[in-house]
């Protein structure tokens, strides 16, 4: 069995999976029963100014018959009183010595706001601190949250006025509303944070109720921009964890949609080394972090992996720039004939939708047999993707280019030496 | 009735037909082609395993329910929702560790249990779309766990102490498998030639075949579970032998056979017990099959014993089947949709009927091929009065309840019955001894065997072993 403990940037878990400061950390209550199933940590609903929330606060994105592929809100940090919070903070601390308990911060931007709230959270029993540069409504119009993530300068600035005080580890949380993200990481790690965490919610709006025509989450006939995560932000999440695994030398904490195990080792592997958790335990409940445990060790023990730190950021390397990417590499689509049931899905596809490679032709069961225009097919592995039969259609390497690595630096200097430049234009 | 009336196919080689027309005498349907038909047909699984993709589209409707009413209704109480999810994130081995953790005998069990009044029964999803297909994907987990080779059980470490089972069914299995993981060694004594108790000789063939069930025991076998087959105990090794062997004792011997019913003819050949009948189909006998074959068979009974008979001699090739029950539908045990399952095979019901005498003479190339000549009932009426009828039947099959194990009467523990008397813990009257499933029961599921065994197992851990102290 592999080990599946962690240290991030001097943390120690039991392992890499967190509840992201959330709903689900409001409470000690909660994050204990969430410890007692499983969870390696937690980072505490964000501490801060005392505020007030609105209600009906979620607005979600159903897709294809399941619910909350994507959830939104307009919640601010916490709504409990601090000295209540602290005493709760204490008291986990107390009784799970062994899990990690971060707390996560947002105030004013002064130096003594910041002092004082750090001070604060490492007496109660802080084992780190995460400063919420992330969110996108309510704070951000009071100059906090992500007003300060999308400022590379603040970010800096006010990492440096935390690490004056903090004896505990400092992770900056980071918006994804921003261009690029890399520039707030690299801020980050110049003001001394001791690593980052991403990303925080989306901007968005999840529809609008077409009778009343309010969009959603309706407060009183009205709403305002909410904060997007669930699966559907996954992949956004995970590209910017990549960026920031590319350019940053701190540890990483990934979050960003993360439902399952796959989902979790998908993150590692371009650089995280711990994983937040927040909308798959707000569906579900905190028993989903079971399967997340267990898929994990079995990945670990079948990759032959002793530990999770030898997982993180392998994938990492392989996430280049596109001009790196070798275009003497061709493959071009395989139909299995054998597993094809002729709904023709493909065939609309590639005609449409693509380069026109495949012809279709009613078979005697009143059904299309399709079949792949070898000479047409540019490899875009989109007939692969509608198919809804699995490994039906798959797509298999051609080397007529030669085995040479062909990047777009070394092509572009010279485009009319290329033979593929040629054999592209068969249209002709 | 059956009315199918059979056409001589014009085909040569081929028949419109198939499987009924051998009783009028088809000349193209040769007897070997007809054997392999019908035990191909008796096999043809109710549920046959899902593919992939059906696993996962069907684990992705699954809700995760918060305390789950699936899990509460499975007597092992396996963590439906979590093994579920777990198919759904394509952890097919963590799914089946999941289930082998609650329910050793998760593989048969996700065939044979009757999930329409346990698991999916409960499943919250019911009237406005179909209950999850738990079996179907609990079947999948274990499946795959099989075909790797993964692990059925991770052994304690070595402890003192050691048990000695009688029975080599689901309760003696699950009780042996879990002193295994509790670090203790036993010893399973089994009477019959091959272990697996009814799940290799009793569960109706369309819903798992001996290979499956030997498969099964012999995965647990691997992980460390000893059993010695044909020692029949009473017999072949003394219960005072046994009782010196070992620390305790755990009687896992179910209900034995089918009682007579005592009425005149019943000792002609051609009448069978109902457990013997089946347990000869699931053999691939092929005598049996033969003397099926387009026979009129007349079953007695009106338990979930008594309706697999029926299913099966239908399927096996009979060419009419009465359930003959001496009182109302109402008053049928069989469950609605195994009932269901038998009305469609073309079985015939017929109620308030008590048999009288099984007409002679029987005839046959041999006792095991003999047919009688019929059977002579009683029909009762409404005023209280009977009305005589005789039946055409061939073949004559007791199918009422086991009557309790010959070795139950010889222990020493209270018996009631033809049951052992235990309490929920497995305790008989005799603290060296325990005892769970059927024989104690008088009937139940295999998963209330495996999880009485299982029980049981604890309790003489905590009660007897435990006290013996220290490492082996
Ligand atoms: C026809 C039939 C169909 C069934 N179908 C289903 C079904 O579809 N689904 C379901 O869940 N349940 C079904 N059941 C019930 C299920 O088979 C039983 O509940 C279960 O097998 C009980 O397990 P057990 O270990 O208590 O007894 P058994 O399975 O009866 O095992 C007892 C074992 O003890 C052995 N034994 C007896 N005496 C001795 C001795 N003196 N020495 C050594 N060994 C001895 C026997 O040979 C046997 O192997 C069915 C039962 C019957 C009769
Ligand atoms: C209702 C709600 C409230 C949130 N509150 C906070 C917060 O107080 N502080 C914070 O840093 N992030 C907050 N987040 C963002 C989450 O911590 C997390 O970054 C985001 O939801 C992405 O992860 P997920 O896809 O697993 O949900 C909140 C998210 C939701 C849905
Ligand atoms: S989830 Fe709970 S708090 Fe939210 S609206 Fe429903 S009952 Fe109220
Ligand atoms: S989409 Fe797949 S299954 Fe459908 S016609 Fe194309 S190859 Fe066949
Ligand atoms: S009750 Fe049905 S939907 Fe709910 S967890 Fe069980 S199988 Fe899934």
């Amino acid at each position: 069995m592999a080990d599946l403990s962690v240290e991030f940037c001097g943390i120690k878990s039991p392992n890499p999976f967190w509840l992201a400061s959330a709903p689900p950390t409001n409470t000690g209550d909660q994050i204990m029963r969430a410890f007692d199933a499983g969870w390696g940590g937690a980072v505490w609903k964000t501490l801060g100014q005392p505020i007030v929330n609105v209600s009906s606060r979620y607005s979600s994105v159903d897709y294809a018959g399941r619910r909350m592929m994507g959830l939104n809100n307009i919640e601010l940090i916490t709504d409990r009183p601090l000295d209540v919070n602290l005493r709760e903070i204490s008291e986990v601390k107390k009784r799970y010595p062994k899990h990690a308990l971060i707390v996560s911060l947002m105030v004013e931007s002064r130096r003594e706001a910041w002092h004082d709230i750090v001070r604060r959270a490492e007496d109660a029993g802080a084992d780190g601190l995460e400063l919420n540069f992330g969110c996108p409504h309510g704070m951000s119009e009071r100059g906090m949250g992500s007003a300060v993530g999308q400022v590379p300068d603040y970010t800096c600035q006010i990492v440096e006025w935390v690490k004056e005080v903090a004896n505990t580890p400092v992770i900056v949380k980071l918006t994804p509303n921003i261009t690029d993200v890399t520039f707030p990481a690299r801020a980050a790690e110049k003001g001394g944070a001791d690593a980052v965490s991403l990303i925080n919610t989306i901007n968005s709006v999840t529809g609008i109720d077409l009778e009343t025509l309010t969009p959603r989450p309706s407060v009183h006939g009205a709403s305002a921009h909410g904060g997007y995560c669930g699966p559907a932000v996954k992949p956004i999440a995970l590209s910017m964890v990549a960026s920031v695994a590319q350019t940053v030398k701190i540890p990483i904490s990934g979050i960003g949609g993360i439902a399952s195990w796959q989902d979790a080792v998908e993150f590692i592997l371009l650089g995280a080394s711990t994983v937040q958790v927040c909308t798959a335990v707000m569906h579900h409940g905190f028993r989903v972090v079971l399967d997340m445990i267990d898929g994990l060790s079995s990945y670990l023990d079948r990759k032959g992996l002793s530990s999770v730190q030898e997982l993180v950021g392998l994938s990492v390397p392989r996430y280049q720039r596109w001009e790196q990417l070798n275009l003497n590499y061709r493959v071009i689509a395989d139909i299995k004939q054998d597993k094809c049931i002729g709904c023709g899905v493909c065939y609309a596809a590639c005609y449409d939708g693509a380069h026109q490679a495949i012809a279709v032709r009613p078979n005697d069961k009143g059904r299309s047999t399709v079949e792949i225009l070898e000479h047409k097919c540019v490899g875009c592995n989109l007939c692969s993707l509608v198919c809804p039969v699995d490994d039906c259609i798959t797509m298999k390497r051609i080397d007529s280019f030669g085995e040479e690595r062909l990047p777009w630096t070394e092509y572009s200097k010279n485009p009319s030496q290329h033979p593929h430049v040629r054999s592209n234009r068969h249209d002709q | 009735m059956h009315s199918i009336q059979t056409r001589p196919s014009k085909r040569r080689g081929g028949c419109t037909n198939f499987g009924t027309c051998q009783v009028y005498g088809c000349a193209n349907f040769p007897d070997m082609m007809a054997e392999s038909f019908h035990k191909k047909a008796l096999a043809r699984e109710l549920r046959p395993a899902l593919s992939k993709d059906e696993a996962l589209a069907e684990a992705n409707r699954c809700l995760f329910c918060y305390d789950a009413p699936c899990m509460k209704a499975c007597p092992t109480h396996i963590d439906v929702p979590l093994f579920i999810r777990q198919i759904g994130t394509n952890n097919p081995g963590g799914a089946a560790r999941t289930i082998l953790s609650a329910n050793i005998l998760g593989a048969s069990c996700a065939r044979v249990c009757p999930t329409e009044v346990l698991c999916e029964g409960a499943c919250v999803l019911q009237d406005q779309h179909k209950p999850i297909q738990i079996g179907p994907l609990q079947r999948f987990a274990t499946d795959h766990a099989m075909a790797v080779h993964q692990k059925i059980l991770t052994p304690g470490s070595p402890k003192a102490g050691s048990v000695g089972i009688i029975g080599a069914g689901p309760a003696g299995l699950s009780c042996a498998a879990e002193l295994l993981k509790l670090g203790y060694q036993s010893v399973i004594y089994e009477a019959a030639e091959r272990p697996g108790g009814l799940n290799t000789y009793g569960v109706a063939q369309y819903k798992m075949t001996p290979e499956v069930a030997l498969a099964e025991v012999d995965w647990l076998i691997d992980a460390g579970v000893t059993i010695r087959c044909g020692v029949t105990v009473g017999k072949d090794i003394s219960l005072s032998e046994l009782e010196s062997r070992h620390d305790a004792i755990f009687i896992g011997v179910g209900m034995g056979a089918i009682p007579g019913i005592h009425i005149d003819g019943e000792d002609l050949p051609g009448v069978w017990d109902g457990l013997d009948f089946i347990a000869a189909l699931k053999r691939g006998d092929r005598e049996i099959f033969e003397v099926l074959r387009g026979a009129r068979v007349a079953v007695i009974g009106g338990g979930n014993t008594a309706i697999d008979v029926v299913t099966q001699a239908s399927r096996g090739g009979a060419g009419k089947v009465w359930l003959l029950y001496r009182r109302g539908r109402e008053q049928l045990s069989a469950y609605a949709h195994e009932l269901e399952l038998a009305k469609d095979a073309g079985v015939e019901l017929v109620l308030h009927a008590v048999p009288h005498r099984v007409l002679g003479p029987a005839r046959g190339p041999s006792p095991k091929m003999s047919r009688v000549s019929g059977l002579e009932l009683g029909r009762k009426l409404p005023d209280g009065g009977e009305k005589l009828e005789t039946l055409p039947a061939d073949l004559v099959i007791r199918a009422t309840g086991q009557k309790g194990a010959k070795l139950t009467a010889e222990l020493s523990v209270r018996v009631d019955g033809g049951k052992v008397v235990a309490d929920a813990l497995g305790r008989t009257s005799n603290p060296r001894y325990f005892a769970a499933g059927d024989c104690v029961s008088g009937g139940q599921e295999v998963v209330n065997a495996v999880a009485e065994g299982q029980r049981a197992a604890r309790t003489i851990a905590e009660e007897v072993l435990g006290k013996l102290g220290g490492a082996r």
